[in-house]
């Protein structure tokens, strides 16, 4: 009898921030942290998107964890400016060889 | 020494960017001193001390802030007699592995009608591949917190500094900015100097082309990383602050102000 393979899985994640609250606007920033620790993205490392939109995201494999919430400003603050507001979380899951 | 002050122009630019470069503004012989002097280290200075006590006459730092293109930007910005508020030496290490998060300095800074202005400059070449400081164009009116936006590693139309030697960045405090990996065996050297406001900054730079209808073109510039829909807020916070900086409580750039402050006196 052979023994069960024991999977390894470990986490990718993807953080995109679209220009809209729709996952298929166009991609303004990202964020990549990767749980197998083959890479290690950074702060300023590339100038350009790993995605044009959210959907695309989805067709290569990543799959939606969270979107932002819809909040509307605080009274008073209706013209303020601050973080972005359409934050779209991914994972995907890998498994380690061996 | 003759100042070389702003045009409005370049006031605009600043509103809308929050930065204004100065390349290569630095002479070569100035550039070839910088490194002993940056290695040796600047005499600190309490906070808020004048310019003529922080740096001795004669001194590095102040021939640097002396150049007449530094000189007149800085005027134009801040103001004559701007303090120090504090100055550091900033050396990204080869090869030392991380980033800086994505931050604006100091703390929340919500002002619109005063703001303080930060010198940055490159005594030499700095390379994609030596860590330049990244700097978004157009984040300084963003209301947030020093590290808060350290989860944003890359926004587009981010600005990954490559320069020649002697370039100086003016910075708007609040702009989101971080040293970069530097991935070369070279250390990057870069010296900061932060300048707070002694009066109030109303029309401190040359005025002569206030009328100019390129003034409103840059105060009209958008930048990739903004939603759309953000992007209109942020011309709201720029005719505020370039009510601001002019005075002209009149201004507005195609009617985004005026449009939601109108409210009719009734007539009788």
């Amino acid at each position: 009898m052979t023994a069960p393979t024991k999977q390894t899985l470990r986490q990718q994640v993807l953080v995109l921030y679209l220009s809209t609250s729709a996952l298929d606007s166009k991609v303004i920033g990202w964020s990549q942290y990767d749980g197998t620790g083959r890479s290690a993205p950074t702060t300023g490392d590339s100038d350009e998107p790993p995605y044009e939109t959210g959907v695309a995201a989805l067709c290569d494999g990543w799959r939606l964890l969270q979107a932002a919430q819809l909040i509307p400003p605080y009274p008073g603050h209706e013209y303020d400016v601050s973080f972005l507001k359409h934050e779209f979380l991914f994972e995907k899951l890998v498994e380690l060889d061996g | 020494m003759t100042e070389q002050l702003l045009t409005s122009v370049q006031m605009a630019h600043f509103v809308a960017h929050g930065s204004l470069t100065m390349t290569a503004v630095v002479p070569r012989e100035m550039n070839a001193e910088a490194i002993g002097v940056l290695t040796a280290g600047i005499p600190g200075a309490p906070y808020g001390t004048p310019v003529s006590e922080a740096f001795p006459a004669g001194s590095f730092a102040r021939r640097l802030v002396e150049l007449p293109a530094v000189a007149g930007a800085l005027h134009s910005l801040v103001g004559p007699a701007p303090t120090v508020d504090h100055h550091h030496v900033h050396i990204r290490e080869p090869r030392e592995g991380s980033a800086q998060p994505l931050h604006g300095d100091a703390i929340i800074d919500v002002r619109m009608d005063a703001f303080d202005v930060q010198l940055m400059y490159y005594p030499h070449e700095v390379t994609l591949e030596m860590g330049g400081t990244l700097s978004v164009p157009g984040s300084h009116l963003r209301r947030t917190n020093e590290t808060d936006t350290g989860r944003y590693q890359n926004l587009r139309g981010q600005n990954r500094l490559v320069c020649p030697a002697g370039t100086v960045v003016l910075l708007h405090h609040g702009i989101w900015h971080g040293g970069r990996r530097n991935d070369t065996d070279t250390p990057r050297y870069m010296f900061k100097i932060r300048f707070n406001p002694t009066v109030p900054q109303v029309r401190l730079w040359n005025t002569g082309d206030l009328a100019d209808p390129a003034v409103a073109d840059e105060l009209r510039t958008q930048f990739p990383w903004y939603e759309p829909a953000t992007g209109r807020l942020e011309y709201y916070n720029r005719v505020r602050m370039w009510r601001a900086l002019t005075g002209d409580e009149s201004f507005d750039l195609d009617h985004w102000v005026t449009r939601v402050t109108n409210r009719p006196l009734a007539h009788h």
